[in-house]
Order: C-alpha cells, then structure tokens, then sequence
C-alpha cells in the first residue's frame, strides 16, 4: 500500500514542553484520515511539521515520500493547506486573492482569471469576490480558503479544523466539499474538534494524546475495541448528580461525567447486564431517576475513554 | 462531471512554477492592491501630508531663515523630498510584520514558489508610492517658485537619488519588521529611529549655523548626507564627495539589511 504521509518517531520540542514525543503516523494514498485529540495534544504542532512550517527536533516524516526537511519543495508542490485561521490576505478581495495564489501556482493570468471566477461561484461568493476579505464573515473566509487550497490541485490536503466556529449550515456545506476532495482522489488529513464528523467523514481515525497516537482504526473497529455503550440517566429537578456519579464509581467502577445543567450523567458500560445493574441500584437507593437510556457507542464514547486511559497512565 | 477534473479547472489550464521574478511581480501587484484598495489612505499619505509638510516649515521658517518663502523654498524642498520619503519606508516593514503575524505567512511558506520574492515583490511596489510623493512635492514646490538651477536633467537625477536612497532605507524596516511580533512595534520603533535622524541633519538647515559639535553630528547622519547630495544634484553642484557620500549611505543600508532581512524572514518559523 502507498503510503501518502508517513511518521516515525517525529519529535517537536518547545521550550522544556515536548510537543510531539515520538509520532508514528502512517496515512495511505487516497485516504480521508482524522486526527483526533483534546486541545495541546500535538494536532496542530504534527500538521505544521508535515507542511514543511517547523522543523521536526526528531524522528523523520515523509510527504508523498518527499522528506519535508530535506526535500521541502517536493513537498510544497504537492499539498496545500487550511488552517483553523483563514490564510488570506484581508486587507485584498476575495477574486484578488485567488488570482494572487493561482499565479503563485502558475496559472496563466487569462486562466487565473476564469478559475478565480469560476471558484467564487463554486463557492458562493461570486457577490463577495469584490469585497475586501477584511469584511467577510467567518463562514465566507473559510470557504475562500478553501477554493484557494483547491488551486494547486494538490496531492495531499491538510485540513486543521476547517469547520470550527461555523454554523451548522456552513458545516454541512464544508463536509460535502471535503468528501468532494475525496472522491477526486486526494489524501486528505483532517483534524476536528466535532467528532461525529470524523465519524462520517473518515476512512480511518487517528487518537492523539499528549503527542502520541494513542489508537488508530476505522470508526468502527474504534468503537468495537474502546466504545461500551453509553448509558444516559437523566435525573429529576433537585437530584444529587454527584451522588449518582458516587454510586456509580463505588459500586462499578464506573467513570461518569455529567452534562448540560448537570442533571443528564452519561457512563460507558460492558454491556447490557452492567446497564441493568446499574440502573436498579440507582433507583433502589432513591436516586430520583427521570429517565435512563442505552445508546449504541459513537466515537465521542471512544474520545472519553481513551483519554481516560491516558489521564490513568499519566498518574502512574 | 468527471470527478477527478474538477468543473472550475478545464482542460487547457496549464500550470507552470513560476519564476523567481515572474513571483515577485505576483507579490509587486499584491502591493499595489493595496495601495488601490486604500487609496484614501494612500492619497493622504502620498500626496497630501508632504504638500503639508512643505507648507509649513515653508512659511513656519521661509521669513526668519532666508528672508522669503521663495528663497528658502530653494534649500528647503530637496530636504522636504527626503523628508517625504524617508518616512513612507517604514510601510514595508509593517507589511511584512503583519503578513508575519497572520495566517497568510503560513500559507505562503507551504507553496512551491522561491520565498525572497514575497519580500522582494512587496519592496518593488514601494516605488510607486515614493513616485507619487515626490511628483506632490515637486508640484506644490513649482507652485511655491522652486525653479532648480539643475534644470530638467538635475531634477530627475536629484528624484531618481531620493526614490534610490528611500529603497535602500526601507530595509532598515523590513527587518525590524520580520523581528518583531506586532506591527504596531514595527511604526513605533521606526519613529524613534526617523525622527532625531531626520531633523539633527541637513534637511531642514545649512549645518553651516550649527554649534560645532552638533554639527559633527549632523555631518555623520546619512540623512544628511542624502538630503545634501539631493540638493546638488537639484542645483547641479553635486560634488564628487557628496555623489559618494550619498550613494554610499544608500548602499551601506542596503548591504546591511538586505541580508538581515532575508535572513530573519526565511528562518523564522511560524508559531
């Protein structure tokens, strides 16, 4: 299998703080890939190495097999990227800019000008492109960013949070284009802080956790390996959450955490048995349960557990 | 629709890595886009605060220093054109420092195309605006009587000096302006830099009247310099001193920051 990107032992120090302490990331050809991981895990530090924006203090990566130190302009002419910032330049408007980045992509000026077109229509834009950026709104800059990261038609493509911060219209939108780029054959490196849509979106799912990969898989075979089934209680008005958080923990070491106004408490469990269990001991020792339900497990059960597991490690 | 052709890119575009200065005119007409997206903010700083400027000292001092507007206008204008664009070098840097902070840096240094030119490109388009300084104060200056004994010749050596000196003294700020983390730092060091250099030297009055050791002083600023050798060639009494001193202070700060420069924007690593 031809690998698109590949890592091995990548290290990224800060200062005393290390970033990125030994990657092993290994993403074939054509495929849609996320990187998931809480905030400060190495996401974004692991994706400014692959695109030759800072320089690895270890270890070796491989872009299109192109070193990104040694062969950096290999593999710039290769990839683009979209960063959770819009890499634009503002004070230009939006058709300024995609003629700007087409003729640095080597477009011809006639060409640049009806692909600059063309995208801004593509992209909803074509009333905006003669507006400066400054004024755009997020949603706007974030898909001018990606028409522009569209240009070079690239072989691989970085997308560092492309959807955080839009609403769910434009997010949907986003989605469609990037399952888009994937069936136009290009590999595709995702990082999200939604993880349903890494669930819809792809092929396979990396874990990062405090500059490692934790767990790689397809969302399924995460979700066999790591997600239980989730167990939701919902709690009556004036109910102890931290009792029912107590009980659980004290009687199946079950770890729980509470959401929305503190009245809903989610645990994963095993299985049904344990679910049963745990539901009559909360009842029976009148816990003042509104509602309880069993849910099949989803990635974000997968997120809590590993990062569990690694908070466990640590404390070691 | 065939998926791995996408619509907006037809057959028969082709695409071809640009070259180094195929990529700077790229960055050349970026500036110069923004200059035409702000061109109030370009007109005032261009046109209409040179045009102030030599009005006032024009009038402030014409009387009490040379007797007449019109006399002193004679001495005071090659100053004024230093004056003008001297200051309007500082721009470049904060360009720079602001493409440093923001996300653009970071998409420019992940594309295939030879990185000086974004510098370089961006220096270039400064000519421009240079130009359209010095067109202003020659224009209120004619208004004013200023009729240089240079003639013609002399007054597009002397502008062709001030455009050539301001290009080298930009680099001073396009350094600075790839050391530093925020423009705003960029336009307040430059003040501290400009301003004692600007005044404590032959722009404004003869050094001739000064103390003697302010005008040891004085005589070693390369402003002075500049502003000298820009007056002689105005009048066509440019020695061959004054042509070396003048050239040389422009090129001093070009062999200086150029490298520096380019030093600092190709190594820093976006954070």
């Amino acid at each position: 299998m031809e690998l698109a990107i590949e890592t091995r032992g990548l290290r990224k120090i800060f200062g005393k703080q290390e970033a990125v302490r030994g990657l092993d990331l290994a993403v074939r050809s054509g495929e849609l890939f996320a990187l998931l991981g809480p905030n400060g895990a190495g996401k974004t530090t692991t994706i400014r190495m692959l695109t030759t924006l800072l320089r690895p203090d270890g270890g070796t990566a491989r872009v299109c097999g192109y070193d990104v130190v040694k062969e950096a302009g290999g593999v710039r002419a290769r990839i683009s990227v979209t960063g959770q910032y819009a890499a634009l330049d503002e004070s230009l408007t939006g058709r300024q800019n995609l003629m700007l980045f087409a003729g640095l992509y080597g477009y011809a000026r006639k060409d640049a000008k009806r692909i600059a077109d063309e995208l801004l229509a593509r992209f909803g834009l074509a009333d905006a492109g003669g507006r400066t950026v400054g004024a755009y709104s997020g949603g706007m800059r974030r898909r001018l960013d990606l028409a522009v990261g569209l240009l070079p038609q690239p072989k691989v493509m970085f997308l560092d949070e492309p959807t955080t911060g839009l609403d769910p219209q434009s997010r949907r939108e986003l989605r469609e284009t990037v399952r888009g780029l994937k069936r136009q054959g290009m590999t595709v490196l995702l990082t999200t802080q939604y993880l349903e849509e890494a669930d819809q979106l792809a092929d396979r799912v990396g874990f990062i956790a405090d500059g490692r990969l934790v767990a790689v898989g397809t969302p399924a075979e995460l979700k066999a390996r790591y997600g239980g089934k989730t167990l939701t209680v919902r709690l009556a008005e004036g109910a102890d959450p931290a009792g029912v958080c107590r009980l659980l923990k004290e009687a199946f070491g079950l770890e729980s955490r509470r959401e929305e106004d503190g009245r809903i408490v989610k645990t994963s469990v095993r299985n049904a048995e344990t679910a049963h269990a745990a539901v009559g001991a909360l009842l029976g020792g009148r816990m003042e349960v509104e509602d309880f339900a069993l849910g099949e497990p989803s990635l974000e059960e997968v997120y809590f557990a590993l990062n569990q597991a690694y908070a466990k490690e640590a404390a070691v | 629709m065939n998926e791995r052709h996408p619509a907006w890119l037809k057959a028969g575009s082709v695409r071809r890595r640009p070259g180094r200065w195929a990529a700077a005119a790229l960055f050349t007409r970026r500036a110069l886009h923004h200059l035409g997206n702000n061109a109030f903010g370009f007109a005032f700083e261009a046109v209409v605060s040179p045009i102030v400027m030599l009005l006032i000292f024009g009038f402030l001092f014409g009387g009490a220093m040379a007797g007449s507007v019109r006399e002193y206008v004679r001495f005071l204008l090659p100053g004024i054109l230093v004056l003008t664009v001297v200051p309007m070098t500082v721009a470049s840097g904060t360009t720079l420092c602001t493409d440093m902070a923001r996300g653009v840096y970071q998409r420019f240094r992940t594309m295939p195309f030879w990185q000086p030119a974004a510098v370089l490109g961006l220096v270039a388009a400064d000519g421009v605006r240079y130009a359209a300084g010095v067109t202003a104060v020659l224009g209120a200056g004619w208004a004013l009587g200023f009729r240089p004994a240079g003639g013609v010749s002399g007054t597009v050596q002397a502008v062709a000096y001030a455009i050539f000196f301001a290009w080298c003294v930009g680099w001073v700020f396009t350094w600075i302006g790839s050391i530093v983390k925020r423009p705003e730092t960029v336009s307040g060091s430059s003040m501290m830099i400009l301003y004692p250099l600007l005044f404590a030297s032959s722009v404004l009055v003869d050094p001739s009247t000064m103390p003697r050791w302010l005008r040891v002083a004085v005589d070693a600023n390369p402003i002075s310099a500049a502003a000298t050798l820009t007056r002689g060639l105005f009048h066509g009494t440019a020695t061959a001193g004054e042509l070396a001193a003048g050239i040389g202070a422009g090129l001093l700060f070009a062999a200086v920051f150029i490298p520096l420069t380019m030093y600092a924007y190709l190594r820093k690593q976006p954070g």
